[in-house]
């Protein structure tokens, strides 16, 4: 089956109208700190600095678990009575703060101020402060800033906040040629992989945002057209078009279909023909779809629930839907981007219960009676429903490990196997 | 403003939340926006509790910012109160509504809910984990055992004491629990409430009604039991049974609270007491003085520093704690022993204590695992803060007899073994004797790193310390890796406190003669 086919058989099965479910209760998922710790492996001459209390330590900590123990490079500020009670100045304190760490890390050459609810609601400017700051640190340290805080972010969103104070910094093009950017964050592995295709494709000016050392950040101009990498990247894209670039209407480059997709939207754009792109990616696809017969077995006509975490849930849904099978009962997002989804969501079959928001506890209702055979939710959730009887994935994993492109449609769609497969096996 | 990467406590409200997590008819409201619900996995992944933690988040937003973050708040705990039933409700704010000052008490008071609201106010900004532990079960104890209906203690009936202090979430709480109900048992003394961890709200009203409370982690029941004392005239342990002197010494105290006399089988009856003649017998002769640095909670730190030198010979060369509100009792323990106190919540300040002090063993937190590991120096984890890995599918309590069963096996088994250690020692040039070779019996996969150590031909000098010879450095590196970060400074203080200026072959032993071992 060509992609073509798959294209044209979306447009009678999907259906960009779905009825959308929009619920509004008692969240359960990561504030936007929760970024930082990809993001700080990601961008190896970056500190992330929250301005926060003992929550957001926490937090990050609890999240990060022990996995990055060494030398992390992020760090909280943590705000402590005195300092609300004006005894200290809250500015000069930060500025001590910050001097103090990067005595220690003479390496770091980009600071993000990252924000908190606290650091919000006392209404402390952290992106003055980074100006100053930055006045002060001149040639040694880029100080940025951006808010991570949980009244204003949902985990992912934290990346598209770090992503969205990076714009400005990024430098004018010298004209306006077709320039291809790739935004959010990959693992390296992947953006290795794509850059090849890219190449193989016949589009060798690609960038890529955020860059893996902050002095290789990417030129932009009006020639500059955007492909993202990532579905949670709304505020990034918007800084992108106001200065001009280009956003390419795109799936995103999960499985087979969705990589082709993303591919082709780039090949568009710089007048490539798809028949090239098929050329190019024929051997990639191949593999992948043997790779995903392999999983076929365990996850057809199963039937998953997504609770709202990532807001990968909706590109994760329709390649499970459609490459191997899967039955969807409801697929939850914190937050619906129709306008970047709509490639996503004429994809999905029109039966899907889409769901914008969450009350959790009516969602863990409807979860229970529905009694899916997986359930992809957050961390605080996973065992509780595995208690149960129900089989679980926790989506942080999403985040942790490299996904996108034709090389890692098997990995997907094993990390969705795994549970199940584990499950039959045993015997206690 | 504190820098801080890893923290040894949570915020306050975490502390509640171990405290309605361990009770169970009791449901927490919790004023705080989306983020602070990354707090269930605490409770569903580290300690694998099959149910969430009985907390509900109000998951203010921006927009709900001096609109209807009370109104919303008010829902909450409605709704909570209709989908969850509790026989009480607590209800308080996390560190962001702190600043938005709802008041949570009066709001949740003024819907007339027909079950009894404890307010809890717990300062986000001021206090840690612990602390929010303390003050929520005191004020649970103070709601629902008043100091106006005590109840007395039946005429006639075995003498019964509770148990308090154990929550959900804690450092083998669960396990000291059953080993210290075992023992009372033997004991013939009555377990009439153990608090929190398994008590209903209902269940603390009974706490008057015995003669005495058994404090087993007083950070947790410290602020409860002193109310009860002065209120119920309720009198309370003060040794923490852990190591086989503490256990011995809480027998005694406990059987004069209770009034008895303890049997004189009772330690034969409570079974297999290994550790005082696993620590007699000769192959721990090794154990002799080796030097442990000692951190954790007040409660077991002080307790491991007691073990190790009393128990097992060990040499306790540093003492600290990140409990400040234990400051004092741990100074005074570390007077004692002879060392100075570290009272810090700094990871950074204990990894530089032990980085200076070179101890064999270390005994603390996970964070001193960490540090511990990337100085190669073997560690034992006798203290919250808690990993999954504090939560073995085996009974390990830390308390009792088996309890010091428990410390004598996890703190010697990182050790090298006795002949094991002889034969590095005399053989430093058998290849497979590399400096990244660990203890045989931990496997290959377990090898501790080696501490990085300068190349035998740069050597430092520049920070005033003595020049190595080339010759004396080649001559430390036959020293087995484990010791010679010792040998290197104690060569090196003989050096300067005798004005060498090139430490030589001669220097070093000479250091080896004066410091001995
Ligand atoms: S939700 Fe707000 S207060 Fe909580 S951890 Fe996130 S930023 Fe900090």
């Amino acid at each position: 089956m060509s992609d073509t086919t798959l294209l044209d058989r979306a447009g009678k099965v999907g259906c960009s109208d779905h009825t959308i479910l929009k619920e509004r209760g008692q969240r359960e998922v990561f504030c936007g700190l929760t970024g930082i710790v990809w993001l700080h492996r990601k961008i190896q001459d970056a500190f992330f600095l929250v301005v926060g209390s003992r929550t957001c330590a926490h937090l990050i900590q609890s999240a990060a678990g022990v996995m990055i123990f060494a030398e992390p490079r992020f760090a909280t500020a943590i705000v402590e009575e005195r300092d609300l009670a004006g005894m200290a100045d809250l500015n000069d304190e930060l500025d001590r703060v910050v001097a103090r760490l990067l005595e220690r890390r003479p390496e770091i050459r980009l600071l993000f101020l990252v924000g908190s609810c606290p650091s919000e609601v006392i209404k402390l400017d952290l992106q003055r402060a980074a100006e100053r700051l930055s006045g002060q640190f001149q040639s040694r340290v880029r100080v940025l800033s951006y808010s991570g805080s949980g009244i204003e972010t949902t985990f992912t969103e934290g990346e598209d906040a770090c992503l969205a104070a990076l714009v400005p910094e990024l430098p004018q093009t010298a004209d306006d040629r077709p320039h291809l950017l790739v935004v959010g964050a990959l693992a390296d592995l992947v953006e290795d992989q794509f850059r090849r295709l890219f190449d193989d494709i016949g589009i060798a000016d690609v960038d890529f945002l955020p860059p893996r050392r902050s002095r290789d950040l990417p030129a932009i101009g009006s020639g500059t057209c955007v492909l993202l990498a990532q579905p949670f990247l709304t505020d990034t894209a918007r800084a992108l078009e106001r200065r001009g670039c280009t956003r390419l209407a795109a799936p995103f480059p999960l499985g087979i279909e969705g990589t082709s997709g993303w591919l082709r939207a780039a090949a568009e754009a710089f007048g490539i023909t798809l028949a090239t792109v098929d050329r190019a990616t024929a051997g990639p696809r191949a593999r992948a779809a043997q790779a995903l017969d392999r999983y076929r077995a365990d996850l057809e006509g199963k039937r998953v629930f997504f609770f709202p975490d990532s807001q990968l849930e909706i590109p994760l849904a329709r390649f499970l839907s459609r490459e191997l099978g899967v039955e969807l009962i409801e697929v939850a997002t914190p937050y619906l981007h129709r306008a970047h989804m709509a490639e996503e969501l004429a994809l999905l079959p029109s039966s899907t219960r889409l769901v914008e928001g969450q009350d959790v506890d009516r969602q863990l209702d409807r979860c229970t009676d529905a009694q899916p055979d997986l359930t992809v939710c957050g961390l605080g959730l996973a065992n509780p429903l595995e208690a149960l009887g129900l089989t679980t994935k926790w989506s942080i994993e999403l985040l942790f490990t490299p996904l996108q492109g034709f090389e890692q449609a098997g990995d997907l769609a094993e990390l969705f196997a795994r549970p199940l497969h584990r499950k039959t096996r045993l015997r206690v | 403003m504190q820098l801080t990467v890893w923290t040894y406590e949570g915020p306050p409200h975490i502390g509640a939340m171990r405290v309605a997590t361990a009770m169970t008819g009791l449901h927490y409201v919790l004023h705080a926006p989306q983020g602070d619900t990354y707090a269930d996995l605490l409770f569903t992944m580290i300690e694998r509790r099959e149910a969430r933690p009985p907390v509900t988040y109000t998951t203010f937003q921006a927009r709900d910012l001096g609109t209807d973050t009370a109104e919303l708040f008010q829902n909450a705990v409605r709704d909570a109160h209709a989908r969850y039933e509790p026989e009480a409700m607590i209800v308080g704010a996390s560190c962001t509504a702190e600043l938005i000052q709802d008041d949570p008490g009066g709001l949740a008071q003024s819907l007339e809910l027909p079950v009894p609201i404890v307010p809890l106010e717990l300062p986000a900004y001021q206090k840690k984990e612990n602390w929010g532990a303390a003050e929520t079960l005191y004020r649970l104890v103070r709601a629902f055992a008043p100091a106006a209906d005590t109840v007395k203690p039946e005429a006639g009936r075995a003498p019964s004491c509770n148990i308090l202090g154990p929550t959900a979430l804690g450092f083998r709480h669960r396990d000291d629990v059953r080993e210290i109900k075992r023992l009372l048992k033997q004991m013939g003394i009555a377990v009439n409430v153990i608090a929190p961890l398994g008590a209903r709200p209902s269940d603390l009203a009974r706490l008057p009604a015995a003669r005495f409370n058994v404090v087993l982690y007083p950070e947790v029941a410290g602020i409860a039991v002193r109310w009860l004392e002065r209120a119920h005239g309720q009198p309370a342990t003060t040794v923490v049974p852990i190591g086989v002197g503490a256990t011995r010494a809480f027998i005694a105290e406990v059987a004069a609270l209770a009034g008895i006399e303890p049997r004189a089988d009772l330690e034969q009856s409570c079974g297999h007491g290994h550790l005082p003649w696993y620590s007699r017998s000769v192959d721990s002769t090794y154990l002799t003085g080796k030097r442990v640095f000692v951190f954790g909670d007040a409660t077991h730190a002080m307790a491991a520093a007691r073990v190790a030198r009393d128990e097992l010979a060990l040499e306790v060369v540093g003492l600290g704690t990140y409990s400040r509100e234990y400051a004092r009792e741990v100074r005074a323990l570390a007077e004692e022993f002879g060392v100075e106190a570290l009272i810090t919540d700094d990871y950074l300040d204990v990894e530089d204590r032990i980085t200076i002090l070179q101890p064999e063993l270390v005994l603390g937190t996970q964070m001193e695992r960490h540090t511990a590991k990337r100085l190669g120096i073997p560690c034992a984890v006798i203290s919250a803060p808690v990993h999954v890995q504090d939560f073995p599918a085996r009974y390990a309590p830390q308390m009792g007899f088996e309890g010091a069963n428990v410390l004598f096996d996890t703190w010697v088994h990182p050790l090298m073994m006795g002949l094991e250690e002889h034969l590095l020692g005399m053989f430093r040039e058998d290849f497979e004797f590399h400096d990244a070779a660990g203890p045989s019996h931990l496997g290959k996969g377990r090898a501790a790193a080696p501490a990085p150590e300068a190349a035998i031909t740069e050597v430092p000098a520049a920070d005033g310390s003595p020049h190595w010879s080339a010759e004396a450095e080649r001559e430390l590196r036959k020293i087995p890796f484990f010791v010679r970060p010792k040998a290197r400074r104690n060569t090196e203080r003989f050096a300067a406190d005798h004005g060498v200026p090139e430490i030589t072959v001669e220097t070093l032993y000479e250091a080896k003669a004066h410091f001995g071992r």
